[in-house]
């Protein structure tokens, strides 16, 4: 293995500036060896900052919710039903959809690492990938959910995935009331991230005004 | 392994602490970090598995220690110079020195990007049939390999119930080291929160993972 023993000085300093030192001379020999063009790095990083993010996967449940066929589709495949979707059918193998009822509440985690289906939601928050969700969404996801301000009836199931293979899971959460002949577009608006991920509910239709 | 990324169930981290309007990238040089990370993965030089098992390798307070994407550079750069694309010595010049192996794939351009945005498929031929199927009650095995696995220490030794076939698909604990993609089915098992925490457990709680096929045995 290579040599950690660098690591213990960098709180000497700022951490950030190191980081950033060694993360450019990284780059710099990838690039001077021919591997990588920084160009195609840009392309990347602008992929994820500009085109990928929670409104793919707002539109696939604004389309759920208005669309009874496709919703049905939705839980029975969705890497194929999100594929007819041609602005959002980047989705790739092994996407699951899982539904939030009055019953059953669905929360989504990676606990060994930080598995999350980019191509709906984007890349995952910090929060996601960071020690106290992984930790305890398995163990206590209402004590999870409290530290959100989100609290569900004593008698909802909970159930918790976690992701530890290729599936990736989308929760589609319940439309809100209210919103009765509302278009896709409308809907989408409503559809918050962390609906998505089992840690919030959508707007409701009076504060996403 | 049995480290420090297997949180599934330890206490003591505190609340979760969402950031509100949260950026994509905290830093410019996170960025710079996923992007070169998912182009030499492209290009070859590592599979999904690999990287991750380079970064659960990270020694225990660095882990815990390093930001997201702290943790991906360290491991990032350990095992392109553990399998020979970089040397140790270029990474200490911060400049390319020697001729190195390169990638299968060879240089990763603005040709490859489009590619790299469509997630890649796990599914592959089945050696042989599922010896599950969905209703059928299995106990996940007791063990502790000293390399990468996806079966967390949380459920292991437990009853759960298999509730769905996901078909057969690339096993992470060979991929992960260079063992070959050996496929093996892969399902999705249920557990009841108080099969997993004892008495004390929510009792509405279920808690479900994706287990291969030779995590289970008939219980």
């Amino acid at each position: 293995m290579a040599d950690h023993d660098h690591h213990h000085h960098e709180h000497d300093h700022s951490e950030l500036s190191e980081t950033e030192l060694r993360v450019r001379a990284l780059e710099t020999i990838l690039t001077e060896k021919g591997y990588v063009e920084p160009a195609a790095l840009d392309a990347i990083i602008q992929a994820y900052e500009t085109k990928i993010g929670p409104h793919n996967g707002a539109q696939v449940v604004a389309k759920a919710w208005s669309d009874p066929a496709f919703k049905q589709a939705l839980l029975d495949d969705a890497t194929k039903a999100v594929s007819t979707l041609g602005h959002v059918s980047r989705v790739g193998d092994h996407l699951v959809a899982v539904e939030n009822t009055p019953r059953r509440h669905n929360m989504v985690v990676c606990t060994l690492c930080s598995c999350y289906p980019w191509e709906m939601l984007g890349l995952p928050p910090v929060w996601y990938k960071a020690a106290p969700y992984r930790s305890r969404a398995v163990k206590d996801p209402r004590g999870v959910l409290a530290d959100f301000g989100v609290s569900l009836p004593k008698e909802t199931e909970i159930r918790v995935w976690d992701s530890t293979a290729e599936t990736r899971f989308l929760v589609l959460p319940m439309r809100p009331e209210g919103t009765e002949g509302w278009s896709a577009q409308q809907l989408a608006e409503l559809v918050t991230r962390d609906s998505m991920i089992g840690t919030g509910f959508p707007k409701t239709p009076g504060a996403a005004s | 392994m049995n480290g420090v990324h297997d949180m599934g169930g330890m206490d003591g981290f505190g609340k979760v602490e969402p950031e509100a309007n949260e950026p994509v990238f905290h830093e410019k040089w996170e960025g710079r970090v996923l992007a070169m990370v998912r182009a030499l993965g492209a290009q070859g030089a590592f599979n999904i598995d690999t990287a991750r098992f380079y970064r659960e390798l990270l020694p225990p307070l660095v882990y815990l220690g390093s930001s997201y994407y702290k943790k991906w550079f360290l491991g990032f750069q350990d095992v392109l110079v553990v399998k020979g694309f970089v040397g140790a010595d270029e990474v200490k010049a911060g400049h390319a020195l020697k001729r190195t192996k390169t990638p299968r794939r060879g240089k990763f351009t603005v040709n490859d990007v489009e590619r790299i945005m469509i997630r890649g498929a796990f599914n592959r031929a089945a050696p042989a049939p599922a010896k599950f199927k969905a209703g059928d009650r299995v106990r996940t095995i007791n063990f502790h390999p000293v390399t990468h696995t996806r079966l967390p220490r949380y459920v292991r030794g437990h009853v759960g119930v298999i509730e769905r076939n996901h078909g057969c698909q690339v096993f992470p604990d060979s991929d992960a080291i260079d063992a070959g993609e050996n496929p093996q089915w892969l399902y999705t098992v249920v557990f009841e929160g108080t099969e997993l925490w004892g008495r004390d457990a929510d009792p509405t709680l279920k808690v479900s993972i994706d287990a291969f096929e030779p995590y289970l045995e008939p219980a």
